[in-house]
């Protein structure tokens, strides 16, 4: 540094680099001694880190390093870990029945949990995130059920679906299509009865000739109070819910060609807890029987 | 220039320190650090200094320890901050997560009260409280323990790697290692039961961060408190640069007074009978050897001035032993100073001459300003003082006035609603009830508003209120649904409310919900 020919700055007694621009010189002030160290740590640290760590892409994969982390086997060894955490919890549901569950406050918040993780996967798709259903697709929250509401009932649909072909305990049912059966003013009279058990129908005429056509074709299946049967799957006809849409119309095209919802069997897909933790779950959305 | 035996002025020792940063002698940029030795200090704020480092380092390193009786269900830790179950307890005081702006609040009332301190006093933080300065003061006891006072150490320093020397420097850093392991020893036990911590820290089967942390904390305070020291505060800290707009002409700062000190002068005796105008000052640089962070304080106000006042002590001795009125480097305000030095420079018209301010007698004059304690009191310092006040009282009406009971409600947004078969509309609601006191309590809940509707919750049927029993210090969460029939719908709009109350304390917390609908029931 002690070189006599370096300028020295007027204005604040500095030497400079040397260096000029347009007569515009660099003061040669240096930096901090710790500011240099921690650098130069950092610099080490980055070394040691190449070293260690996976660092430098190679053509087909980056260097491994000496530590063979990986943050995919992190991940991995994460999982296995919560598995290994919930280990007891899902055992015990394996092997309990779903009220012995149910009557332990921990286990059940335990399988509702799981229930709800399980029914994003597997339910929403077809039931919606929040399980309201839809049009065709029954919300389970409400306190309706085609086949029970029972936390085992709820298994068994779970379980094996419902017209699920290829499994023998899959719940089944089918409406006959009545355009091939009845006049189109008979199933007119018959939409006009089964709206007005709840509301008021387009032609009150309608109504007592209507009543007669349930009794003679549906009653059978959806009972004469018009009330369903879980037995066939038959739903409430004399409630606020409508599966396939609200209003004559609608009754009159499901009278017509009914449609059948398909629901798969999940035993065999994703195994008796999950299915146990996701009868809970639905139970518990608060229609639960 | 470091060996050379020290002068005599006339009874005073005269030391041969030369300050880190005169600006007589400007340095290149690229020169090394150079050591400072600061010498031992004797008086009243060396003593005062040694009064605030035992009751800070106490207050430190035992806090931990104090237990705090809180019953079954927390822990009996005075201070502890609970990071893993998101509790603070501070002796009575229990804080929740949702309450840290107590923490905020005190950080801000930390922040006012330097600033009032600062503008009051000077930088009275960097010179008697702050951590820096007292483990360099810790670690300083300690190297003078081994190695001597300021002479001894810089003949040991300058001198050949010796058996000794080898001795005596793995003695200071192993000692002041075991200081730092202490130090960030004493740091963990804030965050957990510290006799449980130490067992298993101890037994090396603490977690992995409680060994990180201690290692990072014995690092930084052997590093700052043993190796960089001055330069912390220097090139570091931040606050010597702010601290410039917290200081005004009437904050008290630690000053040489060149009205009375100038002429400086080794000879005095001979000046004065050769008819020339003597100060105070005998230049014996005992001010600049008992300094910490190796200034001049007779070069006037200095960023690295902590104002840790050892060189008033030092010059004291001088001047007790000198037999003059102690104060020649003393608190002073700039005005003061600014007033008096006008009057010792005839308004700076001539160089400093004693005679104008000392009277035939030796006296000084009457026209020579003293500190006036009243000038504190002035409008700047006072409105500090006002909104530190006024943060804590803030601070102490919340804490007194805080709920011990409080509700939460999370509507159900997916559905939004629910028609029920018989056309009633049905709502869910996860309400959790945070009861923040470690004992068990039952509390009823109940829905107001909305008469026609009901409420449910899993597992106890149908009603308007329940009796629940919460866990002490901790969130119990209930699915609660709220139904409403199809006649009554017209009530949703008027909303309701949820109310959690302890019948035992009559403690309270009121949400305001809603109810939604069909559109079409509208």
């Amino acid at each position: 540094m002690a070189d006599e020919h370096k300028h020295v700055d007027e204005v604040s007694g500095v030497e400079t680099t040397g260096h000029e621009w347009d007569g515009i010189r660099e003061l040669n002030n240096p930096m901090p001694r710790w500011w240099l160290y921690s650098f130069y740590a950092t610099i080490i640290w980055a070394i040691g880190y190449a070293i260690a760590y996976p660092s430098w892409p190679m053509l087909t994969e980056a260097t491994r390093g000496v530590l063979g982390y990986s943050s995919r086997a992190e991940v991995t060894a994460e999982l296995s870990d919560a598995k290994a955490a919930q280990a007891g919890n899902v055992e015990r549901i394996a092997s309990d029945k779903i009220e012995d569950i149910m009557a332990d406050p921990e286990l059940r918040q335990f399988a509702i949990s799981a229930g709800a993780s399980a029914f994003k996967v597997n339910c929403a798709q077809c039931h919606g995130s929040g399980a309201a259903g839809g049009k065709g697709f029954p919300n389970l929250n409400d306190d309706e059920w085609l086949w029970g509401g029972k936390p085992e009932e709820i298994y068994q649909t779970i379980a094996h679906g419902i017209r699920h072909a290829g499994d023998g305990e899959t719940r089944v049912s089918e409406m006959p299509a009545f355009g091939d059966m009845l006049a189109p003013e008979e199933i007119r009279a018959t939409a006009a009865y089964v709206a007005s058990l709840t509301g008021t129908p387009s032609s009150p005429a309608l109504v007592e000739p209507g009543k007669q056509v349930f009794a003679d074709n549906c009653a059978s299946c959806h009972g004469a109070d018009a009330k369903g049967s879980r037995e066939f799957g038959a739903p409430n006809l004399a409630d606020a819910i409508w599966l396939k849409g609200e209003g004559e119309q609608a009754i009159i095209d499901q009278m017509r060609l009914p449609k059948h919802g398909v629901m798969p069997a999940w035993l065999q897909r994703i195994g008796d807890p999950v299915v146990k933790e996701l009868a809970i779950f639905v139970h518990s959305l608060g229609g639960g029987e | 220039m470091l060996h050379q035996p020290a002068h005599k002025a006339g009874s005073v020792e005269r030391l041969e320190a030369e300050p880190v940063n005169a600006a007589r002698q400007r340095r290149p940029l690229y020169e090394k650090r150079r050591k400072i030795f600061p010498k031992r200090a004797e008086g009243r704020f060396r003593r005062f200094k040694w009064l605030v480092m035992l009751v800070t380092l106490s207050i430190y390193y035992l806090t931990p320890w104090i237990r705090w009786d809180r019953g079954a269900h927390a822990p009996d830790q005075a201070v502890l901050i609970d990071l893993g179950a998101r509790r603070f307890y501070f002796f009575f005081i229990e804080i929740w997560p949702q309450e840290f702006f107590f923490v905020a609040g005190l950080l801000v009332m930390a922040g006012f009260g330097l600033f009032l301190v600062t503008s009051a006093v000077g930088r009275a933080w960097c010179g008697y409280a702050c951590p820096q300065t007292v483990w360099v003061d810790l670690f300083l006891v300690i190297e003078r323990f081994i190695e001597g006072d300021r002479n001894a150490r810089m003949r040991l320093d300058a001198g050949p790697w010796t058996l000794d020397k080898i001795r005596k420097r793995v003695a200071k850093h192993s000692i002041w290692l075991v200081i730092g392991v202490v130090t960030g020893g004493a740091w963990i036990f804030y965050f957990a039961d510290a006799p449980t911590l130490l067992k298993s820290f101890v037994a090396l089967q603490a977690a992995p961060a409680a060994y990180m942390t201690v290692a990072t904390l014995t690092a930084t305070t052997y590093v700052f408190g043993g190796l960089m020291r001055e330069q912390v505060c220097t090139y570091m800290c931040p606050w010597p640069r702010i601290q410039a707009a917290m200081l005004d002409e009437n904050s008290l700062v630690v000053t040489y007074k060149d009205w009375r000190g100038e002429t400086r002068s080794r000879h005095a005796k001979k000046a004065a009978a050769a008819g020339e105008a003597v100060g105070d000052c005998v230049d014996c640089n005992a001010c600049v050897a008992v300094c910490p962070m190796g200034i001049d304080i007779r070069d006037g106000q200095q960023l690295e001035c902590i104002t840790c006042a050892l060189c008033i002590d030092a010059c004291d001795g001088v001047m007790d032993k000198l037999g003059r009125e102690r104060g020649l480097i003393s608190y002073a305000t700039l005005s003061d100073y600014a007033a008096n030095m006008a009057l010792a420079t005839n308004g700076g018209a001539t160089a400093i001459d004693t005679r104008r301010v000392r009277g035939a007698n030796g006296a000084f004059v009457d026209g020579i300003r003293h500190f006036d304690w009243r000038i504190i009191f002035r409008p700047r310092v006072l409105v500090y003082f006002g909104i530190w006040v006024l943060v804590g009282l803030g601070l102490l009406y919340a804490l007194v006035s805080r709920d011990r009971l409080e509700l939460n409600v999370l509507h159900d947004r997916n559905p939004q609603y629910v028609v029920e078969s018989d056309g009633s509309v049905r709502n869910g609601y996860m309400i959790k009830l945070l009861n923040m006191i470690p004992e068990q309590r039952r509390i009823t809940l109940t829905l107001e508003g909305m008469p026609s509707a009901q409420m449910r919750i899993a597992g106890q049927g149908d009603g308007r209120s329940f009796l629940v029993a919460i866990d002490p210090d901790k969130v119990t969460s209930l699915k609660v649904f709220v139904t409403i029939p199809k006649a009554k719908l017209p009530e949703a709009e008027q909303g309701f409310s949820f109310k959690a109350e302890d019948p035992s304390s009559h403690e309270r917390d009121v949400y305001r919900a809603n109810f939604n609908q069909p559109a079409a029931a509208k």
